[in-house]
């Protein structure tokens, strides 16, 4: 077995009983992404020599006995975190050469932690998108294939394709992600990974370039169930810099994912269904449900009736917002600066030529949506509507303990697909916008391939702060669906 | 006396109303902990998040917190215990993030009145709509280059509040008497300095003008003056120019103008039309502010006395008239100054030297107050040296004057100088036999019934004391000496 095939909690293992050292677990990553990172394109910078030197401290804390939750780890961070001393682009033209002089705070807790960064990982431009295809920095290959089209190059997912992507092909043992619609659970699903997303307020937004401040949760993407519940212990807690960080304590999230899903209620919500979802996508769900109730949960029909707002209010809260914390990037202080004639003519240049399509359009929906005239009937009922999400999910929590769904309306389609239709490319978030805007934990579980061979995941969604839970039953899903298929591209697969 | 603006169509009533920018004395700015030192080099109290570098975010700081809550305490208001902020967003190179954060639609004070006082004693409650918080902006400096604009971010992020009032202020007197009340008020809470030449207190005005008991015209905003003089300068040629507007059938214009203190004017710096859409919404960044009632009990319990409340107090204490308390409370550190030398003496001689003699010699030298030459200690002392008999009110203003030219204390300067009141009898009556012998003819006068000479001789006997002479024992000695 490579290194590069363990899990992260295995790797770990290994680490603390010298089976191998963090230099050895971070050159056989290091050579992998060198292999095959020209084709993936996951990354948008390696920190190689800075992921050396940080594994080498590793195995000398680890010889003084300092085990701390990550040392020697190898993982990757998306893009949109600042790392001080480490270019960070957003996947924007616009941040330019732009390089942090601090580090954000899920970043310096992972570092605390003991992790060592392989790199930047390519993400959609501001997190804007589902396949990440609008990133300046070119587009994602997603590791795996469609059988009958081999031939075919598919998107990773989005945002945090670029994570997901290179968790899947073993370039590394987990990576961090930003979920705002669904931008770590729908790449997740795309590349056959983990990934979580918290309680909003659960990981702090500071140092993280921000895309919707009300939707923004940091998390992790990682092979197992387990390993996101280590990398959430070290990513989250409560940050007095970020108003809307929650001082509630973390809780044993590892420990939850050996708990028995026995006599707990699961929530089936009838809502969750698409107009041409495919029916194996149907069929996993319902697997998924039988999984559960055989692992000795309870499994009762639940309604969100608000779940077909979800993406419009998506589509209007998200823009809106983004509309103004992008204001910032006007060339007067940092990144990109392309000069004009006046003050106005400077702004106009800098942000055309700085920002692509998507973003330009977003910042456009947003500014429209939040104008005199027209905020009332757009942002307002927005947030009206955002309120009764919400208590959709809390009347649905006081009934059950967790709600099963699928993750995406789709597997992975190919690149350039979807890219003449806004609308259809936003349909991808339809299962996993309504958690963002209620702000409670959910998860993606690779559970089963589809006729093409390509993952399929299921979402589990949670109360709030119950990311125990989430765990809990996404370890049952994992246990019960024990889905073992590989990415076609991967560490140690010829090129 | 009302005011109005005569015009060709009569007398015009002017309604003005006044939001008014205080920057909070804090340590911290608004949201960044940066440092709010004033003058401090350009570009040197600037943190990451007044920079609004990626990922920043903004945390309130609970001392500007408590100092609109103390602002809103003493100017009667209603604290809002839920507000909230929002963005305001506009593009400018001083406005790093493109929004500034502000409370827009629910503002952490409410409802309140400022009582002002007019020069022919009336007094009227001004409402006071609302105090909000919000950033300032930095400043563009368009003077230091030939070809480019420098931005200083010093001021980007410091506290303000913005302190609005209602269209109550009917002439340009009474919008001067609510600018200097506000600030009384806000340097006696120690929340703003209150100084408009700095800067640190900017006034907006709205002027309109209509006829007498009809509905409110249109308003104009004259943005940013800095002065008290100025706002009154401001209204009354703002007022007039709407009067001629409308008198020569034209319709005043929703706009904001600016101030020309040279040429007496103002003029148009935007209209309508290009008014900003400042697409105001909640920023998703701070959670609403929550205040704790017993917090606003406790900053309540702590306010200083305010300045109606002292004035209440000294005229009801030192028995003062209404006019001298008022000005005696106008400023924190001249009612201090009163009380300490008050304290134990003639409440109302320490009041007349204290506006009278004391005053003119802070205007003359144009010192303060803090940095008085006569101290409140040695004004006292000159004041108790009158009433033990040592020198008489005379010699005690020339004591005073070289008190204020050396700041040294009146017993040193009456012993150095000699000063020290007569009261030997046997010298003032030498004195008085000589001025009656050497005025017999005046003498002769006075008893033939021109009493008005008494006068006289005290003046005579008194500069042949070189003023020494206690005045009752010299007037008891010429009288007993003229035998009336």
């Amino acid at each position: 077995m490579m290194l590069t095939d363990l899990t992260l909690a295995a790797a770990r293992s290994g680490l603390r009983q010298r089976a191998f050292t963090s230099r050895e677990l971070t050159e056989a990553h290091l050579a992998a992404i060198e292999a095959l990172n020209p084709r993936l394109n996951a990354f948008i910078t390696v920190t190689g020599e800075q992921a050396l030197a940080q594994a080498d401290a590793a195995d000398a804390a680890l010889a003084r006995g300092d085990e701390r939750p990550l040392t020697g780890v190898p993982i990757a961070m998306k893009d949109l975190f600042c790392t001080e001393g480490v270019r960070t682009t957003a996947g924007s033209r616009i941040l330019g050469p732009f390089v942090p002089p601090y580090e954000s705070t899920v970043s310096a807790n992972l570092l605390r932690a003991g992790a060592v960064f392989l790199g930047k990982t390519n993400m959609d431009e501001f997190a804007m998108g589902s396949s990440n295809m609008t990133s300046a920095y070119g587009a994602v290959e997603n590791p795996w294939k469609r059988r009958q089209d081999a031939d075919a190059v598919l998107v990773p997912g989005g945002s945090s394709g670029g994570s997901a992507a290179a968790v899947a092909a073993r370039l590394a043992l987990g990576a961090t992600g930003t979920d705002t619609g669904g931008s770590i659970r729908q790449p997740a699903s795309f590349c056959g990974i983990v990934g979580l997303k918290p309680t909003y307020g659960r990981c702090s937004r500071w140092g993280v370039v921000a895309f919707a401040s009300s939707l923004d949760h940091p998390g992790p993407l990682a092979r197992s169930v387990e390993d996101c519940a280590v990398l959430l212990g070290a990513m989250a807690g409560h940050d007095p810099k970020d108003s809307t960080s929650a001082d509630v304590p973390l809780g044993d999230y590892q420990g939850a994912c050996g708990r028995s899903v026995k006599g707990m209620r699961i929530g089936v919500p009838r809502e969750y269904r698409a107009d041409g979802m495919p029916e194996e996508i149907e069929a996993l769900w319902r697997q998924g449900v039988d999984w559960l109730r055989e692992a000795g949960a309870e499994v009762v029909d639940v309604s969100l009736p608000h779940t077909k707002y979800g993406l419009a209010t998506y589509y209007i809260v998200a823009p809106a917002e983004a509309s103004s914390n992008l204001a910032r990037y006007d060339g007067v202080r940092f990144g990109l600066r392309t000069n004009g004639k006046d003050l106005c003519d400077l702004y106009e240049r800098t942000r055309a030529e700085g920002f692509g399509a998507e973003v330009r359009r977003r910042v456009l929906i947003g500014t429209y949506v939040l104008s005199a005239g027209y905020y009332d009937a757009y942002y307002l009922r927005a947030q009206k509507v955002r309120a009764l999400i919400l208590r959709d999910f809390t009347e649905a929590f006081a009934r059950v303990d967790a709600l099963l769904t699928p993750t995406a309306p789709s597997a992975a389609f190919v690149q350039g697909e979807k890219m003449d239709d806004p609308i259809k490319m936003y349909l991808n978030d339809l299962f996993t916008v309504p958690a963002d805007l209620a702000g409670v934990p959910a998860i993606s579980v690779p559970a089963g391939l589809d006729a093409n061979g390509l993952p399929i995941g299921l979402q589990v969604i949670g109360k709030p702060f119950d990311e125990e839970t989430v765990f809990a039953v996404g370890a049952a899903i994992e246990r019960a669906a024990s889905f073992d298929a590989l990415p076609t591209i991967r560490a140690g697969t010829a090129q | 006396m009302s005011y109005s603006v005569e015009g060709a169509t009569g007398p015009w009533e002017v309604v003005v109303g006044m939001e008014v920018h205080a920057q909070v004395i804090s340590k911290a700015k608004l949201f960044s902990g940066a440092p709010t030192d004033f003058g401090a080099e350009p570009n040197t109290q600037v943190s990451f998040v007044d920079a609004a570098f990626p990922g920043m975010l903004p945390v309130i700081d609970r001392e500007c917190v408590a100092q609109a809550v103390r602002t809103g305490l003493g100017l009667n208001a209603h604290i809002n215990v839920v507000s909230r902020f929002d963005r305001k967003n506009y593009f400018y190179p001083d406005l790093p993030a493109g929004y500034q954060i502000s409370q827009y639609q629910h503002p952490i004070v409410g409802e309140g009145t400022i009582e002002i006082e007019l020069a022919d004693g009336s007094a009227r409650a001004i409402g006071i709509t609302r105090l909000h918080l919000e950033q300032d902006a930095g400043k563009s400096l368009h003077d230091q280059h030939p070809t480019k604009s420098l931005i200083d971010l010093n001021r980007a992020g410091v506290a303000l509040m913005e302190i609005v009032s209602e269209p109550d202020l009917r002439s340009p007197e009474e919008a001067g008497a609510y600018l200097r009340k506000l600030r009384t008020i806000l340097r006696y809470l120690g929340t703003c300095d209150g100084n408009m030449e700095e800067g640190s207190m900017r006034a907006d005005v709205n002027v309109s003008v209509r006829k007498h008991g009809d509905p409110y015209r249109t308003r104009c905003e004259v943005k940013n003056v800095n002065s008290v003089r100025f706002v009154m300068q401001a209204i009354e040629a703002e007022a007039k120019r709407q009067v001629d507007v409308w008198e020569s059938g034209g319709t005043v214009e929703q706009e904001t103008r600016l101030f020309d203190p040279g040429r007496g004017v103002t003029r148009s710096m935007r209209t309508k039309e290009d008014a900003h859409d400042y697409r105001y919404f909640p920023d998703p960044d701070l959670l609403p502010l929550v205040l704790d009632e017993s917090w606003i009990a406790e900053l309540k319990a702590e306010l200083p006395e305010l300045p109606d409340a002292k004035k209440r107090r000294f005229v009801g204490q030192y028995g003062l008239p209404a006019y001298d308390a008022g000005v005696l409370v106008a400023e924190q550190a001249t009612a201090d100054f009163y009380e300490t030398v008050a304290a134990q003496r003639d409440a109302k001689q320490v009041a007349n030297w204290v506006m009278g003699d004391f005053f003119a010699a802070l205007n003359r030298t144009g010192r303060t107050v803090a940095d008085s030459p006569v101290s409140a200690e040695n004004l006292g002392k000159l004041l108790d040296l009158i009433s033990d008999g040592t020198i008489n009110g005379r010699i005690a203003k020339q004591v005073f004057e070289a008190m204020v030219a050396t700041g040294h204390d009146p017993g040193s300067i009456i012993d150095a100088q000699g000063l020290r009141q007569v009261t030997d009898t046997s010298a003032i009556d030498a004195a008085v036999e000589r001025v009656l012998a050497a005025n017999a003819d005046k003498v002769a006068e006075y008893r033939a019934g021109k009493d008005k000479l008494f006068g006289f001789f005290v003046g005579q006997v008194m500069k042949a004391m070189a003023g020494k002479g206690n005045p009752a024992l010299v007037n008891e000695v010429i009288r007993r000496h003229l035998g009336n």
